[in-house]
């Protein structure tokens, strides 16, 4: 039971990586996973949620953010990434400016065969809009999160987060 | 409908210090009537999503007024935008929507459901706090006062005059207009912001 609690990343461990970055919004659509995320993402007075109704909005409204001096991460699932393939384009490639999307890897697993034409997407797309990403399944990954914001921070460029977790996702287990 | 000339030089004189975003067709004539060019902004880079952009520079700047001109093509776009906007609550935005019922810039073909949507109404709807539309010049001048004094967000529906463009892109006449990157750059310095 101790191996399997330790066996995945923990939505309070994620929110604390968000902190310890100096995230100050979070622009996402919340899905099947991420319910509890999204409430204890509620709960932190330091940290403003915006909920978008489109998964290609949360990449401009992140660059409005950005503008203003605001630190935004982009949280949506990879199925409304490749909805926001445009958005990624001119609104975060092309804007020049430091940027984590963190995405949950629906259909992604470690093992056996991956039969969700979604996961087996995922990471070609990526790799066409080259956007680099980290994946991160459990709590001892958590430290790659840090990682990805010092990378974007570098490189002016957005810089993925693929969460690997669908079967605990961040709900309460 | 209003000329979009007649909606800027209206505009114009209630403008203040806002932070003013034109897009579309019909946006680019606001670069003929600007008098403060450091806080006018091009935040164009991806269909439909100049709205949600201007959400997120409303959200992040809550102490300056942000004006969006934005049209009814890319509206439809990203219709879902609306519900952001109200879910959110900007009491510092001002969503101004040309409508002009077509897509200018390719020829003209009419929007869908062009003369029969009431944006201001789904709007009102949505969430927003207040909502106007508008079909003569006269009527929108007498009120401009009063919206540029509302909390928002507020929706503006205008019908326009289409500015149609039929020439190869190639061969249109190019309108001087500032970069993103330059606009964003003059915002920043102008109130001293930093990239965090």
């Amino acid at each position: 039971m101790v191996e399997q609690q330790a066996a995945i990343l923990s939505p309070e461990g994620l929110i604390e990586e968000f902190k310890k970055n100096g995230v100050s919004h979070v622009v996402t659509i919340p899905d099947s996973e991420t319910n509890y995320l999204y409430e204890l993402m509620k709960e932190q007075d330091w940290l403003e949620v915006v909920p978008a109704s489109r998964e290609g909005e949360t990449f401009a409204i992140a660059l409005g953010l950005i503008i203003g001096g605001k630190k935004p991460v982009c949280l949506i699932q990879n199925t409304g990434m490749l909805e926001s393939g445009d958005s990624i384009r001119g609104m975060a490639l092309d804007s020049g400016f430091p940027l984590v999307m963190v995405i949950g890897y629906r259909g992604w697993n470690r093992h056996g065969v991956i039969s969700d034409s979604i996961a087996r997407y995922t990471e070609p797309f990526l790799n066409a809009m080259r956007v680099n990403y980290y994946l991160v399944e459990t709590n001892e990954d958590a430290d790659r999160i840090s990682v990805a914001f010092e990378e974007a921070k570098k490189t002016n460029r957005p810089v993925a987060i693929l969460v690997g977790d669908e079967y605990h996702g961040f709900n309460r287990v | 409908m209003i000329r979009v000339e007649d909606v800027f030089r209206t505009f114009k004189e209630k403008r203040g210090d806002s932070i003013v975003i034109p897009t579309g067709t019909s946006g680019r004539h606001w670069g003929d009537y600007t008098d403060n060019d450091k806080r006018d902004m091009n935040l164009g880079g991806a269909m439909g999503q100049t709205t949600s952009a201007a959400l997120g520079l409303a959200l992040s700047l809550p102490d300056e007024k942000v004006v969006l001109f934005d049209s009814e093509g890319a509206l439809l776009m990203n219709l879902g935008i609306v519900a952001t906007i109200a879910g959110k609550k900007p009491q510092n935005f001002f969503h101004f929507l040309l409508d002009n019922e077509c897509y200018a810039t390719t020829g003209g073909q009419p929007v869908p459901n062009a003369e029969e949507i009431n944006y201001a109404g789904m709007a009102k709807e949505a969430g927003y706090a207040a909502a106007y539309s508008f079909e003569d010049l006269e009527d929108f001048a007498t009120n401009i006062d009063q919206i540029m004094d509302e909390t928002g967000p507020v929706v503006i529906a205008i019908k326009v005059v289409p500015l149609v463009e039929n020439e190869p892109i190639g061969r249109r006449e190019r309108r001087p207009q500032k970069s993103r990157a330059q606009s964003i750059t003059d915002l920043q310095g102008e109130l001293g912001i930093k990239v965090a």
